[in-house]
């Protein structure tokens, strides 16, 4: 309501004007937040598959030793961005849905789109409403593939920041979707995605 | 034991099993905080005085960062509203859902949500709203609240879990945690798929951009924003930061002060609704921005506290929460930073809560590990002047009268004579005084030798 915009406003300048000076807005260098490496790395490739472990997601570069993983683990039926499934030509024994079928939404076991970034010091991986095909293909899926161009992987939550642009629904996502609700005991896997994974590609 | 303080009784009374839960709880995030933080930054202090500031100047500046993100809302296309106290904000959202056609929400965790029962007044007026974050999802089924800001459950056991959700017919009996976060999983999907309206709150705001920030860690508000056609974000005014790049600052510190997690799994940046590309998620965002006495709150001596980013880890690391739980403080916001903010935000009822601020040894734990350095304890001390200048009688209830001792304090002469006479408490048993805080003192501990008096001879004679 307009009145409730007026009143919180000329609060607000009631309660500061009679401040005798007001707070200067810091500066501060992008090197203060950039957290301490975990060890050396030859490549950001490399550190973001630490990190990515270490925030138990899994990192391939290798697409039928991800097909030979999805078959382990018995997920046979997906969706993958149309753009991407040409990776997947010649792989035998999965059954991928291109076009969102939302009656599908609990049959699908895994879902394949793609990231816009990867953050090195954290193994974060950045999809967007842009780039990713659809938002419940990479939500509502057991195993959610990220395809992340090597070249795409940042160092640090910064650089990734500088990349927003306009995009309207940008997601870090580190890891899997996780709960220590019930007793302190972390349990993988709540709403979104149990097992992240991201499959570095480079172009 | 006897106590007069309402959050002594509750924590005498409290159920030893509760008890544990709550403190073991606490101190593993503390334990987790420490190890995270300091193993990632050289000088995780360094970090927490700049966050401060930047805050503290946001806050300073709040009128024309609000407008900024008003304007930057705008020109990304979501609505802006604004709601004065919990019925504004309340009529606002129901006015959404009406307007909308919207019979059903699904809502991720917000605090703010929590000050205004808005749950009950949509229930009460026809709606169905669905708690969707696995802990305030069970508090929901049982009638509870949460007595954490970042685990709300932390007080509830596995037993209890199972057994609520046996009576909802979740499944039959069965406690293992797994079991648990499964069938939820299950029950809840049907629930995003149903819902026509989403509501989160937002941990963030970026003016320059129009972004609310959501970290979470189990997806549920990524859910909201999937399945279904309306976004409404409820916001306090004090979530506001400056820009993007200071959205660095915070998200490196929430998590590790939090839950000692280098960062949430979910960090959402959402500034109005889906692309056209876009085959999911609202066609509307709605960004209401809730007062409801935040702006007292910024005229009083103890803006400060609007800082926070309810990372919760000064409940975790606080020793009188740790004893009592959070539902001891009687309001939504528990342990330290509840125990200021909580009697701010009652307004006229701040002589009900005005106790709250005595609930604190004063060690000093909280503003230590405070992301946003807020000196909490200063704060507490305001807050009990307050009470004080008041007359406030909760405040009051098991503090012995200090008048006697005040007035020595204040005549130079009576404290010296008081002084010279202290050798003669070594000759009458200490029992005997006569001041009912000495009696209760001395009912558990022994008075050592009075050995005073001498500093200020010592202090005369000394060489200049
Ligand atoms: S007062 Fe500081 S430590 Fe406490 S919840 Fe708020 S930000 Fe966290």
């Amino acid at each position: 309501m307009s009145s409730d915009r007026e009143t919180i406003f000329s609060a607000i300048r009631a309660a500061l004007d009679p401040l005798p000076k007001r707070t200067a807005k810091p500066d501060w260098p992008t090197e203060l937040v950039i957290s301490n490496p975990s060890g050396t790395f030859d490549s950001l490739k490399a550190q973001f598959a630490d990190r990515l472990a270490f925030a138990s997601g899994r990192y391939y570069d290798s697409v039928p030793v991800l097909a030979d993983f999805l078959k382990a683990e018995g997920s046979i039926l997906g969706y993958c961005d149309p753009t991407l499934i040409s990776l997947f030509e010649g792989i035998e024994g999965l059954e991928i849905d291109t076009d969102f079928d939302d009656s599908k939404i609990n049959d699908y076991t895994f879902g394949i789109t793609r990231a816009t970034a990867g953050v090195a010091e954290s193994g974060t991986i950045m999809l967007t409403d842009t780039d990713t095909s659809c938002r419940l293909g990479a939500l509502a899926p057991w195993i959610h593939i990220a395809v992340l161009n090597e070249a795409d992987i940042v160092p640090h939550f910064p650089a990734a920041i500088e990349r927003f642009g306009d995009d309207p629904s940008i997601i870090f996502a580190t890891g899997p979707s996780k709960t220590a609700d019930v007793e302190g005991i972390l349990i993988e896997g709540v709403h979104g995605p149990g097992i992240q994974i991201a499959l570095v590609i480079s172009k | 034991m006897k106590t007069k303080q309402q959050i002594d009784r509750t924590a005498r009374d409290l159920d030893p099993e509760v008890h544990d839960s709550n403190f073991m709880g606490a101190k593993l995030k503390s334990e987790r905080r420490y190890n995270t933080l300091f193993r990632d930054y050289d000088d995780p202090n360094k970090l927490r005085e700049i966050a401060g500031n930047v805050k503290q100047h946001t806050l300073e500046h709040l009128d024309t960062y609000l407008e900024q993100a008003e304007e930057s809302f705008k020109r990304n296309g979501a609505q802006v509203h604004y709601a004065i106290d919990d019925a504004a904000v309340n009529a606002q959202v129901l006015r959404i859902m009406n307007e909308t056609g919207s019979q059903t929400m699904v809502k991720s965790k917000s605090m703010l949500t929590e000050e205004v029962h808005m749950l009950d007044y949509l229930e009460k007026n026809g709606k169905t709203v669905v708690e969707t974050d696995l802990g305030e999802f069970i508090l929901q089924i049982d009638g509870d609240h949460p007595s954490h800001i970042v685990t709300p459950i932390v007080h509830k056991n596995r037993r209890g879990i199972a057994k609520s959700f046996e009576r909802e017919g979740l499944g039959d009996y069965n406690d293992d945690p797994e079991t648990i976060t499964r069938r939820a999983r299950k029950h809840l999907r049907q629930k995003y798929i149903d819902a026509e309206v989403g509501l989160t709150g937002g941990n963030f705001v970026s003016a320059e951009s129009g972004r609310i920030v959501l970290v979470t860690n189990e997806g549920n508000a990524r859910f909201c924003m999937a399945a279904n056609k309306i976004h409404i974000a409820v916001i306090g005014i004090e979530k506001l930061v400056p820009t993007d790049r200071d959205l660095g600052l915070f998200i490196n510190l929430i998590g590790r002060s939090g839950t000692g997690q280098q960062v949430t799994v979910y960090n959402q940046f959402i500034s109005g609704p889906k692309k056209d590309s876009q085959p999911h998620g609202p066609e509307q965002m709605h960004v209401i921005f809730v007062d409801n006495r935040r702006t007292e709150v910024l005229a009083s001596d103890c803006r400060e506290i609007l800082r926070c980013i309810r990372c919760g880890a000064c409940l975790n690391v606080c020793p009188i929460y740790r004893q009592s739980g959070g539902h001891a403080y009687r309001s939504v916001y528990p342990g330290p930073v509840g125990a200021v903010l909580s009697p701010l935000l009652a307004g006229n009822r701040f002589p009900e809560l005005a106790d709250l601020p005595k609930a604190s040894s004063l060690c000093g734990a909280c503003n230590e590990v405070c992301p946003v350095n807020i000196p909490i304890p200063d704060l507490l001390l305001r807050l009990r002047d307050k009470a004080k200048r008041e007359g406030a009688k909760e405040a009051m209830k098991g503090t012995p009268n200090l008048g006697m001792w005040a007035t020595l304090c204040s005549q130079p002469t009576m404290w010296k004579t008081a002084l010279s006479m202290g050798h003669t408490m070594n000759y009458i048993p200490t029992e005997m005084i006569p001041h009912p805080s000495a009696k209760s003192w001395q009912g558990a501990r022994k008075l050592p030798k009075f050995e005073g008096g001498e500093f200020r001879k010592w202090f005369k004679k000394r060489a200049k």
